[in-house]
C-alpha cells in the first residue's frame, strides 16, 4: 500500500473532466479529498490523500499528467520560512494534524510537511508569517 | 534586617566583570548549580545569572524625531508607511506606537482581520534599515508655516530614536481557554470552543521578573538586553501590581510586576524586535528582553535557582469572563505543565502553545552571559527599585 498527498493543479479547460471517477475506477484507488477549489471554466485546485498499490498509484498520476494537471506532493506547497520563524509555537496549538510541533529538546518549531493536510489555518494564526502555502 | 552568610556589591561584581573574572550562568543553568551546590554555595561561586523573555509586547513603542525641516513644520499628524505615529508632542517629534494598525486596514470588518501591518511592523523595518514613507501635516503658525511634509527616511536619518516601552516583561501571564462554543480570536490567539487549547505566554524559568519575583535587584537604572542592544529599566511598567497572591518562593502565582523600558532604537536589531500580526486582534511588536540578576547574596541565589514547577499561572475563560472583566480562574497550573504541551484541567487533558518563544529566550540569555563575560555590559545599579510586596 503506497499513500501520499498530492496537490493537482487544473487549467481551466480541464475543470469538467471526471478525474476523481477515473482514479478509482480505472486506478483503483482510494482517496480522500482534503481540499477542493473547483469552478466551471476556471482552474482549480484538489489536494487528495490517495493510496493504492504503488503501481495503481504511479499510472494514477501519470494519467493525471497526461491530462495536462499538475500534480506534485502536498508537502512542496507548504512551507516553514526558517529565515522568519522565531519559534515562538503559537501555530501548534492551532494545527489539526500535528505537522506543526515544538520539539522540546530544541525548542525550535518543526514542520513535518507529511503529516500536513493544506488546511493552511497557520498562514494566518502565524504573528509573523513564517509559514507559506501555495494552494491558489 | 536580614543576616547573609554571602555579601557583595554592585561594585565588586563589575570590578570583577571590568577584569573579565566575573561568573555568569543562566537563569536554566542556575537551578543545576543550587541544587548541587546548595544556595549560600552557589552564591560565593556564581556572580550573575542572566535571563531572557521574547513576547508580543504591545505596549511598546518608539519616540522619533526627525528634525526640523525647511521650511519649518509643527507636525501634528505624522504617519510611518501610512502607519499613524502620534504627533501631540513638540514640533518635529512623534511616538509610533507597536499596536498601532496601518490606515485603510479593514480591520474586523473581515472577520476574522489579518492585521497585515502596524506600529510593530514600522519598528523592524526601521530597525532593519529599510526605506520608510515619512508624512506629516500641520496647520501652519507663523514660526512653523509648512503644512505638509513628506520624505523617505531611514532610521539613521532620524535625528533621534528612542524606544520607550512603558509595559514589558510582565512578570507573569494569565493562560487562555475558550469555554463558549465557537471559536475565538484574540491577543492570546486563536482559541478553539469547548476549552480544546490554551495558549500561554512568558518564558517560564527563564524569565526576567520570574527570577528576582520581589525586585530586590530590579529598577530604575538596571541596564538590561533590550532589542539586541544594551537598554535600561526606567520605571515601574504600567500596571505594576506586586500586591497579589504569592507562592512560599516569592514567585507570583498571577500578573504583577512589569517594567518600562528604554533604548536607543538606533543601536537594536530586527532579530530582537519583529512585528506581530495577531488574527482577529490586530498588531503588536516581538520584544526581545533580557535581564542579569545581580548574585548579591544567598537570597538571591535561591531565587534566581527557580524551576518551571514552582511557578504558577491561573487559566481564564477568554469565551465568556475574561471580555466582560470577571476574573475568575478556572484553575492553576504551572509551567512545567504548560511547556510540557499539555495541561490538565477539571481533569481533561488540554493542549497547551506558547506566544513567547523559548528558543529567543535561551538565545538571549546566552548573549547577555557572553556580553558580561567579555566586560562588554556593566550592571546598572538601580538608583530606586521597583515597589515591591507591602510588609
Amino acid at each position: 500500500m503506497y499513500s501520499k498527498k498530492v496537490v493537482i493543479h487544473y487549467p481551466a479547460e480541464s475543470s469538467e473532466k471526471p478525474i476523481i471517477y477515473e482514479l478509482v475506477k480505472r486506478y483503483d484507488l482510494m482517496l480522500n479529498i482534503l481540499k477542493a477549489r473547483i469552478f466551471p471554466r476556471r482552474e482549480g485546485i484538489l489536494v487528495l490523500d490517495l493510496s493504492g498499490n504503488r503501481e495503481n498509484f504511479d499510472d494514477g498520476i501519470r494519467y493525471l499528467k497526461s491530462l495536462g494537471l499538475g500534480v506534485e506532493p502536498l508537502s512542496k506547497s507548504v512551507s516553514q520560512n526558517t529565515e522568519k520563524c522565531i519559534h515562538c509555537g503559537a501555530c501548534t496549538g492551532v494545527c489539526p494534524t500535528g505537522a506543526l510541533s515544538l520539539d522540546r529538546e530544541s525548542w525550535r518549531v518543526v514542520f513535518d510537511p507529511e503529516l500536513c493536510n493544506g488546511c493552511a489555518v497557520c498562514v494566518s494564526a502565524c504573528p509573523v508569517r513564517a509559514m507559506e502555502v501555495d494552494l491558489l | 534586617m536580614k543576616k547573609y552568610k554571602v555579601i557583595k556589591t554592585y561594585q565588586e561584581i563589575n570590578d570583577k566583570i571590568r577584569q573579565g573574572k566575573a561568573v555568569v550562568v543562566t537563569a536554566e543553568e542556575m537551578i543545576d548549580v543550587v541544587e548541587r551546590h546548595g544556595d549560600v554555595e552557589a552564591a560565593r561561586r556564581v556572580d550573575v545569572v542572566t535571563t531572557g523573555t521574547f513576547s508580543p509586547m504591545c505596549s511598546s513603542g518608539a519616540f522619533l524625531n526627525f528634525g526640523h525641516t525647511s521650511p519649518k513644520i509643527r507636525a501634528s499628524k505624522v504617519w510611518l508607511n501610512d502607519v499613524p505615529a502620534y504627533g501631540g508632542i513638540a514640533a518635529v517629534d512623534c511616538y509610533i506606537g507597536a499596536g498601532e494598525v496601518v490606515e485603510g486596514d479593514p480591520l474586523n470588518s473581515v472577520y476574522p482581520g489579518e492585521f497585515n501591518y502596524g506600529g510593530g511592523h514600522v519598528i523592524q523595518d526601521l530597525v532593519a534599515g529599510n526605506v520608510i514613507r515619512l508624512r506629516a501635516e500641520g496647520y501652519g503658525t507663523d514660526c512653523y508655516p509648512a503644512r505638509k511634509y513628506e520624505r523617505t527616511i531611514t532610521l539613521q536619518d532620524f535625528r533621534d530614536a528612542t524606544l520607550f516601552n512603558p509595559r514589558n516583561a510582565y512578570q507573569n501571564y494569565n493562560c487562555a481557554v475558550n469555554a463558549s462554543d465557537r471559536i475565538i480570536y484574540t491577543y492570546m490567539g486563536m482559541l478553539r470552543p469547548r476549552m480544546a487549547n490554551v495558549a500561554y505566554a512568558t518564558a517560564g524559568q527563564l524569565s526576567p521578573l520570574f527570577n528576582d519575583p520581589c525586585y530586590r535587584t530590579i529598577g530604575i537604572g538596571t541596564r538590561i538586553f533590550l532589542g539586541g542592544a544594551q537598554g535600561f529599566v526606567a520605571w515601574p511598567g504600567t500596571q505594576h501590581n506586586p500586591n497579589v497572591p504569592r507562592g512560599k518562593n516569592g514567585v507570583p502565582k498571577e500578573g504583577a510586576g512589569a517594567i518600562a523600558t528604554i533604548g536607543n532604537l538606533k543601536e537594536m536589531s530586527p532579530e530582537w524586535l519583529v512585528g506581530a500580526s495577531i488574527l482577529g486582534y490586530g498588531v503588536s511588536l516581538y520584544v526581545g528582553i533580557g535581564i542579569p540578576i545581580p548574585i548579591l547574596n544567598e537570597e538571591m541565589a535561591r531565587y534566581t535557582a527557580v524551576k518551571d514547577e514552582d511557578i504558577f499561572a491561573q487559566i481564564y475563560d477568554y469565551g465568556m469572563d475574561y471580555p466582560k472583566g470577571v476574573s475568575k480562574s478556572l484553575g492553576e497550573t504551572n509551567y512545567k505543565e504548560l511547556r510540557s504541551g499539555t495541561v490538565v484541567l477539571n481533569g481533561k487533558e488540554i493542549p497547551a502553545a506558547p506566544l513567547s518563544s523559548y528558543l529567543k529566550a535561551l538565545e538571549i540569555a546566552a548573549i547577555l552571559k557572553e556580553w558580561i563575560e567579555r566586560g562588554d555590559f556593566l550592571l546598572g545599579e538601580p538608583q530606586q527599585l521597583l515597589p515591591s510586596v507591602s510588609e
